[in-house]
């Protein structure tokens, strides 16, 4: 059937995997129940294991059962690597893989538990390089299923993700399982994704290669929660947790995109004392934060928090008082996560408090503007950020659907790259729908969705931002690029993309060689 | 009215994101450079592209113009009639010394325009001084036809001719501007100055083009879309200005709609040469957005 972003979702999907086809992007009020998680009653004296493969056995790993890992050391992670090698080694098959996401460094790991039937299943944020190749072209049987940040956090609490292990690599821990991630060799700031898989996974283990005396804090993961503490030799790479200082972009257009997008929200009624934003990371993102830090200067305006991935520029706000609190789920680089041991307004959160639909009230929903990024957006205003133009997975949902929850919702993208136009009729895959995209800023001007006439009216003058329709800037863009020949899929999905409500947007299938 | 032509952005003719991304940054003036930027190898590439882009791209409301390389090379020709093909507006001379180097380019032109049956005249020329012969021949070859827009100072060439370099105070020039801008006002056409390339260094760049603007230059060449704004902000002219420039354009329009020949504001005569510097501070503080499109001052 065809739902609501005018996307084929297979009947039997649907059926097999009782899934709803998505509706719409309000949540409203639904009534929901968290499952519980197992214990196994601990005296804490001897959680302590010297290595991965006796963890394994303590945790009483077997077929079947549904792992974990975050994936906040991004492309400096070891401990990923070093466990599941382990499994492999020991033999187990038919493992699903639930991680926060998956970076490059896992990819080769990953492809190799898939051909050694260890796993056969996965749910994660997103997948790219040699995996997302690998899967696109039919590597895996069962498609994989991918989530937002805060639809993970949904999936986790209501069972629809149940984790059975969770492995979880920390820059430090004590002997019982204080852990922290904001100092040890290794430091990624925030633990925000993995905080999830703590509270609710039956076996928690945790990897480290500083052991603190107790008791270890400020603890993010507590020993209340931590089955096994493992200590490896080393948990991670810091040279490739995240980038070292940070420079802003000298590129000229990721420069005028990025003024006018900050043109646009401080024209917008938004733009006020008490104000709250998400820049998210990149050149761009990061020029954003330059344009507005002048402009709340200028403005004699300051934010009531910044939300989401946090980068030094934000964090430089924070201390210049232009920013009250900080809401830290990750850190995208070494300022941001070593600010968070020294600034107690650079608060910590899980990704349930960030951006989770079926909770008490998330983060998200308190946050006036919002700036995404995009692979495609389409005339609808649906955002594709997963598969590229040749239909291969290569991106991650990670807080997109949830953050486009914003007020002002901003993509910033250029109208075409390369020879690839970014502003399409149709985007290959649906991943945030776009009823809930406001704006889409390109070099060449702006689009407003009509849906916003308040914003149309708000934004129509603003000097040296040319407003365009959305078709119009399609147009735009294949005057430049023309019009690609159709891609080509089996039909066969390898992908399931969901709405943040658990719903499914979109379906991604096998690439047609 | 004379259109605005601060500045004068330099494309290479081989870089095909360049030259697709071009009219996004507000150049009044675009040049494509098929000249010295581009290498013997890539010439007959580079030529296709720019014609292609002068097809297809769309440009808004930039002035186009196409650096070719000169008649005393193979391509001088073949450059020619391609960018007239594509309906060029301005033919960019490389290193003109004397009047002649104008006259024998115009012949081509209008040759190539015979040859595609385009309307004789429609395209423009620019001339570029770039030695010591040219410096002096300046007035001349500003007059050496009608379809000049405008003359360029290049200054990396002469300087070297001159036997001396760049300096931060811009003296080993002072000779050169002064001449080339007064062959340019002399003809009643437009004056640039020469690019600024160290991109990194802004206190420089700014200078230089206070410089310019206190001696009268219509505007500079650009090289990075960057030095873009920095000149538009010198070149914005001051909310006093356009506050008089408002009253003289307001005193010229009570003075028509009473039938009036003589225009008077607090007592002064207003003539000709204040009407076109009014229009010109308005035009100015439009492009600058610092009024809206009835010419009301934007307040913040």
């Amino acid at each position: 059937m065809l739902n609501k972003v005018n996307r084929e979702i297979p009947d039997e999907i649907l059926k097999d995997k009782n899934y709803k086809p998505f509706e719409t992007t309000e949540i409203g009020n639904p009534e929901t129940t968290y499952v519980a998680h197992e214990v196994k009653v601990s005296q804490g004296n001897d959680k302590l294991v010297d290595s991965i493969k006796d963890v394994i056995a303590k945790v009483g790993l077997k077929d079947g059962m549904t792992i974990s890992f975050h994936h906040h050391f991004r492309e400096g992670d070891f401990v990923f690597n070093m466990v599941m090698q382990e499994i492999i080694d020991e033999g187990f098959k038919d493992l699903t893989l639930a991680p926060s996401s998956l970076t490059n460094v896992m990819n080769d790991m990953v492809i190799k538990a898939i051909k050694a039937g260890t796993v056969t299943h996965i749910t994660s944020s997103g997948m790219r390089g040699s995996l997302g190749d690998f899967i696109s072209h039919g590597g895996l049987k069962d498609p994989v299923v991918l989530r937002s940040h805060g639809n993970r956090a949904r999936s986790i609490e209501n069972g629809d993700i149940k984790i059975d292990v969770a492995f979880l690599g920390v820059p430090n821990s004590d002997a019982v399982g204080n852990a922290n991630a904001i100092k040890g060799d290794a430091v990624f700031g925030s633990m925000g994704y993995s905080l999830m898989d703590a509270k609710y996974a039956d076996k928690v283990v945790l990897l480290t290669d500083t052991i603190m005396p107790y008791p270890n804090t400020p603890a993010s993961v507590k020993q209340t929660q931590v089955d096994y503490v493992v200590k490896v030799s080393k948990v991670g790479d810091p040279e490739k947790i995240g980038s070292g200082a940070t420079r802003f972009t000298k590129d000229p257009k990721e420069l005028k995109i990025a003024k006018t997008v900050n043109q646009v929200i401080t024209h917008s009624p938004y733009f006020k004392d008490g104000f709250s934003f998400q820049t998210g990371s990149g050149g761009a993102a990061l020029a954003v934060s330059r344009y507005l830090r002048e402009s709340m200067i200028d403005r004699n305006i300051k934010a009531s928090f910044a939300l989401g991935g946090i980068t030094k520029p934000t964090v430089d706000l924070l201390e210049e008082g232009l920013v009250n609190k900080i809401l830290d789920v990750q850190d995208f680089d070494k300022g941001a996560a070593a600010s968070m041991a020294n600034n107690e307004n650079q608060q910590e959160i899980d990704s349930s408090w960030y951006a989770d639909p079926y909770n008490k009230g998330a983060a998200v929903n308190q946050l006036d503007v919002c700036i995404l990024s995009a692979l495609e957006i389409d005339t609808k205003f649906n955002v594709n950020v997963m598969t590229g133009s040749d239909g291969v997975l290569r991106g991650a949902i990670g807080g997109h659907q949830d953050a486009a929850n914003a007020k002002l919702t901003i993509i910033s993208a250029p109208l075409v790259r390369g020879r690839i136009a970014t502003v399409v009729p149709d985007v290959t895959t649906v991943v945030t729908p776009g009823d809930s995209i406001d704006v889409l800023v390109t070099e060449v001007g702006i689009a407003i969705n009509p849906r916003r006439k308040d914003l149309i009216e708000a934004l129509k003058d603003v000097p040296g931002v040319p407003v365009y329709t959305i078709e119009e800037l399609q147009k735009r863009a294949e005057a430049i690029v023309g019009k690609p020949e159709k891609l080509q899929f089996t039909d066969r999905p390898v992908a399931l993309i969901e709405y943040r409500d658990g719903s499914l947007i979109d379906t991604v299938y096998q690439v047609k060689d | 009215m004379e259109r605005l032509r601060r500045t004068m952005m330099f494309v290479p003719g081989n870089n095909p994101a360049m030259i697709k991304d071009a009219g996004i940054y507000g150049a009044d003036s675009i040049m494509f450079d098929l000249e010295d930027s581009v290498s013997l190898a890539e010439k007959d590439a580079a030529r296709m592209l720019v014609f292609e882009a002068l097809k297809n791209v769309d440009y808004g409301n930039s002035e186009l113009v196409v650096r070719i390389n000169g008649l005393d090379t193979d391509m001088g020709k073949a450059d020619i009639y391609a960018m007239v093909k594509a309906g060029v507006q301005v033919i960019r001379l490389p290193k003109t010394e004397t009047p002649d180097d104008v006259v024998e380019t115009e012949k081509v032109i209008a040759e190539a325009e015979k040859f595609f049956g385009i309307e004789n005249g429609r395209t423009h020329m620019m001339a570029a001084i770039e030695s010591a012969e040219g410096v002096l021949n300046a007035p001349a070859i500003a007059k050496a036809s009608d379809r000049l827009i405008g003359i360029a100072l290049g200054a990396e060439d002469y300087v070297t001719n001159m036997k001396t370099h760049r300096y931060p105070d811009g003296a080993e020039l002072s000779f050169a501007r002064n001449m080339i801008l007064h062959g340019a006002r002399a003809a009643g056409i437009a004056a640039f100055d020469t690019v600024y390339s160290d991109v990194d260094n802004t206190e420089g760049f700014n200078h230089e083009v206070e410089i310019i603007h206190e001696l009268g230059f219509d505007g500079k060449s650009v090289i990075n879309p960057r030095q873009i704004p920095l000149v538009n902000a010198i070149y914005a002219p001051s909310e006093k200005e356009i506050r008089n420039a408002k009253a003289v354009l307001n005193a010229i329009e009570e003075a028509h709609k009473k039938g009036s020949g003589v225009i008077s504001l607090h007592g002064k005569m207003v003539d000709k040469p204040v009407v076109a510097r009014a229009e010109r501070t308005m035009a100015l503080a439009k492009a600058s957005h610092l009024v809206d499109k009835e010419g009301n001052i934007y307040v913040e």
